[in-house]
């Protein structure tokens, strides 16, 4: 009897794992499920009340017929080139902003973390015009490439400040015994450093795809006709009927799932960084 | 193989001086050790000559070739860091590998080279393996056998023990000491630990705030200390320090006078190792008033008093004397320090 007890427990404790594995799952997938649902189920299936939770009655055509929709396809495209313009860029200029407040002590170190941090306080609505004016100026106005610039400013701090702490985590004594045996600086960065601190990077990237991906208002001010898909939706959808919005919701959950879905395993610390 | 010639080099952070224009020769397939308590400066020499660090002034030989302002892969030299460094993105091979990959060696000479370090060093079961599977002992191996693989002019070795438990620690030190005997090769190891120092070292350089104490053979820094630093940071349990006063040039030990360094007038400071004594009638030798009686098993450890100045003695294990008890030392003559209670440096010291 008291030999069984341990097993017990742990059984108890995998009950106890599992479940929160399956709240936790639940609670992302759940929402999406229901968001596609609506996206799948045409007119008559938002409507029906009660509604099924087995997806009954579903089929691609309403998904389909809404992506035929004027605009949708090019708004989808533009807000992927913005969201690479600002994966690219952030992690480009954010991350050698991270490797220098990590590894060098400078003048002014803690008030440039800050400054950094200061560009988001700026509410976007007062940059709003100036932005707009100064965009029509050298001929940014209504382009991929001037959201994605606006949306690096927004990614920036974030790309610096996640990437200090990643660089980090890479034991600085790595770095130096790259350059003892026979690495110059660069060479004992690209590998030693980038290596190491590609999980970050990955999800450095991931971050400022997400903060590109979601935002709506500079996007909105900005662009006309080259609208991103937030900005696109955000004009149509009010206009539109249910399942419309459901699956303009689904086509902006979709791409973000994706993303990460790639890029997970650097997520995930592969090798661990062990210093000790 | 080469020599090292430091030649008055100095550092300073700020308003610090973390070096005070410290000179210092290794000869060719010396093993010399930097030896000293932490922040003596004895780590910010060593990344100096490994150029990881830039001197404020001062100049660094090695094998005759100035390297000062040398990017560290050029100046010929391997290093082993405290906390192993082994890059943990690679396999065993590869981290021993790298520093040939990084020379574009061939691959046959990387293979010979890689099996010989890995061989010396008892690691060829884990060539293949990462580094987190492996224990902190087979990582230090890794970074030793790493910084061995280039067959370097100059070895550093920065505390390269000081991250395993003792037993460990013990091993590592005897094999240590065996492959680079077999290689030959020039070597500058700092430590803490002055047993380590000991053990290794054909010198030992010992500092002590940004300036080197004294160097010499550890038997010689270990009878003959220069100052009372030396003296109190070599040996376990250190040197004791007794302050006895002088008249007309001798100093009394229990029924003895014994001729002490001229220049002194009032008081002088014994330095006495503890094992330098024997037992004797009290009413002959100098007394001891035990405090506490350790049987070590191979010695008798004994703390107590000697002119209400706190000591600490090794006598044979078979004597049996006990807390509380007064006895009788006497001291050997000829392996006595004395130091000049004003400045700490010994007065009978050979090189003075």
């Amino acid at each position: 009897m008291t030999a069984a007890q341990p097993s017990n427990f742990g059984s108890a404790r995998k009950m106890l794992l599992w479940s929160g594995i399956a709240a936790l799952c639940a609670w992302v997938l759940v929402p999406i499920y229901l968001v596609a649902l609506g996206a799948f189920g045409g007119r008559s299936g938002v409507y029906q009340w009660p509604k099924s939770i087995l997806p009954t009655g579903i089929s691609l055509e309403p998904f389909l017929l809404f992506l035929r929709t004027e605009g949708v396809a090019g708004a989808f495209l533009n807000s992927l080139g913005a969201a690479a313009v600002t994966v690219v860029l952030s992690v480009l200029i954010g991350a050698p902003a991270g490797y220098a407040l990590a590894r060098y002590d400078f003048r002014g170190k803690d008030s440039f973390r800050l400054l950094v941090l200061l560009t988001r306080a700026f509410p976007l609505a007062i940059l709003a015009l100036p932005l707009t004016v100064s965009f029509i100026r050298i001929g940014l106005y209504d382009t991929v490439i001037g959201v994605g610039l606006v949306h690096t400013i927004l990614a920036l701090p974030f790309a610096a400040l996640v990437t200090q702490g990643i660089f980090m985590g890479v034991p600085r004594e790595l770095e130096e015994a790259a350059w003892v045996f026979g690495c110059s600086r660069p060479q004992a960065f690209f590998r030693i450093v980038a290596p190491l601190a590609l999980p970050g990077l990955a999800a450095t990237a991931v971050f400022a795809f997400v903060i590109s991906w979601n935002e709506v208002f500079a996007a909105s001010v900005l662009t006309v006709r080259n609208r991103t898909l937030t900005a696109y939706l955000l004009t149509v959808l009010s206009e539109s009927p249910l399942h419309y919005r459901f699956a303009g919701g689904l086509l902006l959950i979709l791409p973000s799932v994706i993303f990460i879905f790639a890029v997970r395993r650097y997520l995930f610390a592969i090798w661990g960084i062990s210093s000790k | 193989m080469a020599n090292i010639v430091i030649d008055k080099i100095k550092k300073t952070f700020g308003s610090f001086e973390a070096l005070k224009e410290i000179s210092l020769e290794v000869g060719d397939g010396e093993f010399v050790s930097l030896l000293g308590p932490s922040g003596c400066g004895k780590t910010t020499l060593l990344r100096i000559i490994a150029g990881l660090e830039t001197e404020t002034s001062g100049q660094i030989l090695i094998g005759g070739t100035p390297v000062n302002g040398l990017a560290p892969k050029d100046r010929g030299l391997a290093m082993v860091f405290q906390n192993y460094a082994v890059f943990p993105h690679m396999t065993v091979f590869e981290n021993v590998a790298f520093g040939l990959r990084m020379k574009k060696a061939d691959q046959n000479r990387v293979k010979s080279q890689v099996d010989k370090a890995a061989a010396l060093l008892h690691i060829e079961p884990y060539l293949d393996r990462y580094p987190n599977k492996l224990s902190g002992g087979q990582r230090q191996r890794v970074a030793v056998a790493r910084a061995l693989a280039v067959e370097p002019k100059v070895l550093l070795m920065d505390e390269p023990l000081s991250n395993l438990d003792a037993l460990l620690r013990l091993e590592m030190r005897t094999e240590l000491k065996a492959v680079l005997q077999a290689s030959g090769t020039t070597t500058i190891y700092v430590t803490h630990d002055q047993t380590e120092a000991m053990g290794l070292s054909d010198r030992i350089a010992v500092m002590y705030d940004g300036r080197i104490e004294q160097i010499g053979a550890p038997v010689d820094i270990y009878s003959h200390p220069a100052s009372r630093f030396v003296g109190g940071f070599m040996g376990s349990p250190p040197m004791n320090f007794i302050r006895l006063p002088v008249t007309n040039g001798t100093v009394k030990l229990g029924n003895m006078n014994h001729a002490v360094p001229a220049s002194v007038e009032r008081e002088i400071v014994l330095g006495l190792r503890g094992e330098n004594v024997s037992l004797a009638p009290l009413a002959e030798g100098l007394r001891l008033d035990v405090r506490v009686a350790e049987p070590m098993g191979s010695h008798l450890l004994l703390t107590g008093t000697i002119a209400n100045q706190p000591v600490r003695v090794i006598l044979p294990p078979g004597e049996s004397v006990k807390a509380g008890e007064a006895i009788g030392l006497k001291l050997a003559a000829d392996r006595l320090t004395w130091l000049s209670p004003e400045t700490g440096l010994a007065l009978n010291h050979p090189s003075r």
